[in-house]
Order: structure tokens, then sequence, then C-alpha cells
């Protein structure tokens, strides 16, 4: 067992913990309809994670993944609902922002923590813009893909799963996806081997862009709805998802399985504690725990790690 | 430096000592545009200095509270790439009310709820350190997670109510001396204490020197451990008092009182000439830029935009001063 699977073995713990502990309070979540239920809006979480990934791997930061992810359900839910040339080219427009963003960030040598909380306020802004009120609605096909019944296994299992495995040929197995992480682990280095930093950086951000894209429109085909509030809990989910999942704020340390199940890990605790019946003031506060326990527990395995 | 020779050899004395300012002092940057932000929010009304007046005083008045947690996160961003305290909002408004239910509009127990307040901020500033030392949780996950915890305890011990400040509190938070808000003076004695310790002591030194290089600090003999659990502890301490102060000022607590002061605090350290990578700050910027935030809102509403079209301004506002600032030697 090398490094990397004893790094992913806790995640895939926890999660089958958590699992566990849910299926002993409530046996009757163990179907498919059960599982559906409880990993539905483990979806756009796991797909914002995936954005917070590609920025951490960088070695930056994104505090603005909630409002952009907001912004993009606001326009899935408007324009490409009723006029989708112009929802689209939004929405990929939207991605080019990203990109020029990280172009920026690393062209003038700016801390990312700051350009994107400014960058939160343009998102929520544009999304007040869009949707002043609640509502609009998703477009047919989005609804029927989060809402399909395929036999056996549930959306809500088999799209974590192919979005996890994607993203691990793509980031451990293409030269992109190494060059990607040479910019978090050594951007000098990849600087000096001929490779553009600027180039690579833009392209980065520009997949969170993607990410943060599906992300919203997922949601979209979920909730039926949309408003300009709708995932501001995302920045901090996916911040906490990425790192669940064994990776790391610097040296371009991610696994893209780990932030899926670390997105699916916290959509769980959420369903674990209504289970447990807690008094919703302790809700967000055991939320908070769990994140604690896991890291305490994390603590015992590098120590080993490092000792190995 | 050869820069600044060079500047030296050819320009006149008083420019030089202006580029020299300017480019030694990135709050210089900070304080340009409060100005001109105050000048364009002046613009848009009829004008007259009655209206200048209260829009300062309105500005210092909001600009205090800000400060006062922007001092607190300065120091933790000073430790370096990746310290930062999400839990100022949970801090502020689990000390503000508990404090508030404490002292339940007594004006004898003014003293003991300040005293709560402040104690109260200690143990989550302890409480976020010891997840940091003891467990090694990065700083960013540590106070996110410990935010849950003090919100959970402040819903719990609020439920809802809301308690009013004690009159005599109230006046004095409401109110000012010499046509100065008493919140600002606050603020001030607390910027003076921060820039004294920042600047003039040995524990300054000291955290420059950790944000810097926290191996070379520890190897020259600065106490790092102690150093980082001072400056998390006195950001907490600060969020505690702040909660404290704008409880009461505004009639009471509410539970998400603290919410705007997580972007805010971290803003107004970077926009005020701090490096976000640590090692460097200033006080003095802290407060420009507490005074632009406010002013660019006063702004823009006063030119009768909508929310989002205010939104997206501030949004935009807020990174091109960041690009211009970053103009010199942002790449080091």
């Amino acid at each position: 067992m090398n490094r990397d699977h004893l790094r992913i073995l806790l995640p895939v713990l926890s999660l089958g913990l958590l699992l566990a502990a849910v299926f002993y309070l409530q046996p009757r979540a163990m179907s498919y309809f059960g599982l559906n239920l409880l990993f539905n809006l483990a979806v756009p979480v796991a797909l914002a994670t995936i954005a917070q990934m590609m920025i951490l791997m960088v070695n930056d930061i994104d505090l603005s993944i909630g409002t952009f992810v907001s912004f993009c359900a606001c326009v899935t839910a408007t324009f490409v609902q009723s006029d989708p040339v112009t929802g689209y080219a939004m929405l990929l427009g939207a991605i080019a922002v990203y990109a020029a963003m990280g172009a920026i960030i690393h062209a003038r040598g700016l801390p990312a923590i700051v350009v994107t909380l400014g960058m939160s306020f343009f998102w929520s802004g544009m999304a007040i813009l869009i949707l002043p009120s609640p509502g609009g609605s998703a477009p047919a096909w989005l609804n029927a893909m989060m809402k399909a019944k395929p036999p056996l296994v549930p959306v809500a299992i088999i799209a974590p799963i192919v979005i996890g495995l994607i993203m691990h040929y793509f980031i451990k197995r293409s030269s992109l996806g190494v060059l990607l992480r040479g910019v978090g682990g050594n951007s000098q280095a990849i600087d000096r081997a001929g490779w553009s930093v600027l180039g690579l950086k833009a392209t980065a951000y520009g997949i969170a862009g993607l990410f943060g894209v599906l992300s919203g429109m997922a949601l979209v085909g979920l909730t039926t709805s949309a408003d300009a509030n709708i995932a501001l809990r995302y920045t901090l989910l996916s911040i906490a998802g990425v790192i669940l999942g064994g990776g790391e704020f610097t040296g371009g340390r991610v696994s893209p399985i780990g932030a899926v199940i670390g997105a699916m890990t916290l959509t769980l605790a959420a369903s674990f504690l209504s289970f447990l019946h807690l008094s919703s003031d302790w809700q967000i506060g055991a939320q908070g725990a769990i994140l604690i326990l896991v890291l305490a527990v994390r603590l015992v395995f590098t120590r080993r790690e490092a000792l190995a | 430096m050869s820069v600044e020779n060079n500047v030296q050899n050819t320009a006149p004395r008083g420019v030089t000592a202006l580029l020299g300012l300017v480019s030694r002092k990135a709050w210089i940057w900070a304080w340009l545009a409060a100005g001109a932000t105050f000048i364009a929010a002046m613009m848009a009304g009829s004008g007259g200095g009655a209206e200048a007046g209260s829009l300062l005083y309105a500005a210092f008045t909001f600009a205090a509270f800000t400060v006062i947690v922007g001092i607190g996160q300065m120091f933790v961003v000073t430790l370096g790439p990746g310290n930062v305290d999400l839990s100022i909002p949970a801090t502020m408004t689990l000390a503000g009310t508990v404090a508030l239910k404490f002292m339940a509009s007594d004006g004898s127990l003014v003293v003991p709820g300040l005293l709560i307040a402040i104690g109260v901020g200690l143990g989550c500033g302890l409480f976020n350190f010891g997840l940091i030392l003891l467990m090694r949780i990065p700083p960013i996950i540590a106070t996110l997670a410990s935010s849950f915890l003090f919100q959970s305890v402040a819903i719990w011990s609020n439920r809802g109510l809301r308690i009013k400040p004690p009159e005599g509190l109230a006046d004095f938070a409401t109110g000012g001396t010499l046509g100065i808000p008493n919140v600002a003076l606050v603020a001030l004695g607390v910027s003076v204490l921060a820039w004294v310790v920042l600047e003039r002591a040995i524990m300054g030194r000291w955290i420059l020197a950790s944000g810097q290089n926290k191996r070379a600090a520890r190897l020259g003999g600065v106490p790092v451990t102690a150093v980082h659990f001072g400056v998390y502890v006195g950001c907490a301490v600060l969020a505690g008092f702040t909660g404290f102060l704008l409880a009461s000022f505004s009639g009471g607590a509410n539970l998400n009182m603290g919410t705007e002061y997580m972007l805010m605090s971290i803003a107004v350290v970077v926009i005020g000439g701090s490096s976000i990578a640590g090692g460097n700050s200033n006080v003095p910027g802290i407060w420009a830029a507490a005074l632009f935030m406010f002013l660019l809102v006063s702004m823009l509403n006063s030119y009768g935009l909508g929310a989002g079209v205010r939104l997206i301004l501030t949004g935009l506002i807020i990174v091109s001063v960041v690009v211009l600032a970053s103009k010199k030697g942002g790449r080091v």
C-alpha cells in the first residue's frame, strides 16, 4: 500500500462509518430510494468541491465559489431554460472570466483570497440582477437527467463515481494533470522547464469555472428553481470537502476521488444529524465537531505516514 | 532600493520625499482611494458642509467596528500563508449574545458584562489555538470548524431573544465626544495599542519574523509557538470585544450580526496594504480601508443604484484596487 492509498483510506472509512450509522438509525434508508434521497444533494456539492480542488491544487483558494454556483444556478433557471443560446453564451463567458481571473492573479502576483473575495460580490450582484426574487424553472432535459431512475444504482451514486473517476484520470494520469499539480508543487521548476505557468493557472481556473457551472446546473436540475443565495454555503463546504478528502492547502497534493468522498461525507453528516433527532440548535455545531473529529483521526494517519 | 536611489539623484527634494513615502508606505494608496470615494459620494449628494460632516461621522462610526476586528485579523494574517481566522463572526455573535444576556439591561452590570465578552473571546481563541497547535489542523479549517461550534452555542444560549443593552451603555455606543463617535475613539485606542505592539515592542518583531520565515525565526530564538498563541487569542479577544460594542450599538445582539465581518476583516487587511503572504503589516492602512469600504457602499447608495449593480461595482472596485496597489513589487 503506497502513500496515495493510505491517504484515500481515511475518507473512505469515515464515509463508510457514517453510512453504517445512518443505516443503523434508519434501516429503511438502505434501499434504492433511500440512497438516492441521502446523496441527492451531494452531486452539486461534489462538483463544487472539484472546482475548489482545482484552485487549491495551484496553491490558491477560492472564496467566491458559493456565489459563483448561485449565479450559474440563476442563469440556468432563467436564460438556459427560456433562451438557450444566450444562456450558454453567458455560462461560457463566466468560465472565461474564471480563466482570466487565474491569469491576472498569476501575472500581477495577487493574493487569490482577496481577488476571489472581491469577485464573490460581483457574482452575487449578477445573480441578483438576473433573478431578483427566487423563481425560474429547470430546463426539462436537466430535470429529467437529475431525476432519472437507472436500474439497480441511483443517479446520486453513479454521478459522484463518474465525476471522481474522470477527474482521477485527468489529474493523476494525464500529462496536463501532472503539470497542473506541478504548478502547485513547484511553479518555478515548471517555469524553468519551459511551460507557461500563466497558461496553466488560467487552465486550472477555467476548469474550476467549468465545474462551478456544472454544479449550478445540477443544483437547478434537483431543486427545479433558483435564487441568488441558493449555494452560499458551498464556499465553506467545498473547502472542507477537499481537506476531508485528504487534500492539502499547498503543494498540489489533492485527491479527486477523496474530494468527491469528502463532499458525500459532509452531505451525509447533515442527514445523520437529522436522523439523530438532534435539536436544530446543534446541527451546525455537530457538523463542525464531525469535521474536527475526522481531522483528528487523520493526525494519527499522517504521523504513521511520516514514520513509514 | 536602487530605484529609490536613482529617484533621489534626479528629482527635486520634495518630490523625492513623496515618492519615497508612496513606495515605502503601501497604506497611502488606501487613503487615496478612501479620499476619492468620499469626494465621489459628496458629488452625488446635494453637497454642503453639513452633509459632508454627517457622512464622515457615519463612516467613522461603522469603520470603527471593522477596524477593531481588522486589526485582530491583520496580526493573524501577518503570521504567514494559510493563517486566517474565519471564526471572527461567530466569536462576535457568541460574545455579544452571552454578554447581553448576562447584563439583562441592568446598568450596574456593564463592567462584568464587558469582562464576560472578553472572556468568551479568550475562550474561543484558546479553542482555536488548541485545534491548530495540538491537532495540527490547518488554521483555515480549524477556525471554520470551531466557528460552527461557536455559532451553535450562540443559537442555543440566545434562543431568538433580543435583549436590549443597558441604557447607559447604549448611549455611550451610539453617542459621540467632541464631534467624534465614541466607538471610533475606542477603535483609535485599540489601533494605537496595536501600532505600539507591532512597531515598537519586541512582540511585534517576533510576529513579523515568524511571518517572514518561521524556521529562521525559531532558529533565531523567537518563541514561535507563544507568538502564534498570543496572536490567535488576541484576535479572538478583539472579536469578542467588537461583538460587545456592536451589540450595544445596534440595540441588542442577533445571530447574524457578525456575518459581514468575515469578508470585511480580510478585505481591510489586504486593501490596507498588509501582505497576505505575511510578515509585513501596518495599522494605518486598516483605517483607510475600513473607511473606504463604508464610503464605497454609501457612494453607490447615493447614486441610487439597485442592490445588484451595487454589489457588482463593489466587487469590481475591490479587485481594481488590489490590482493597482500590487503595481510595485507584487511578486517577490
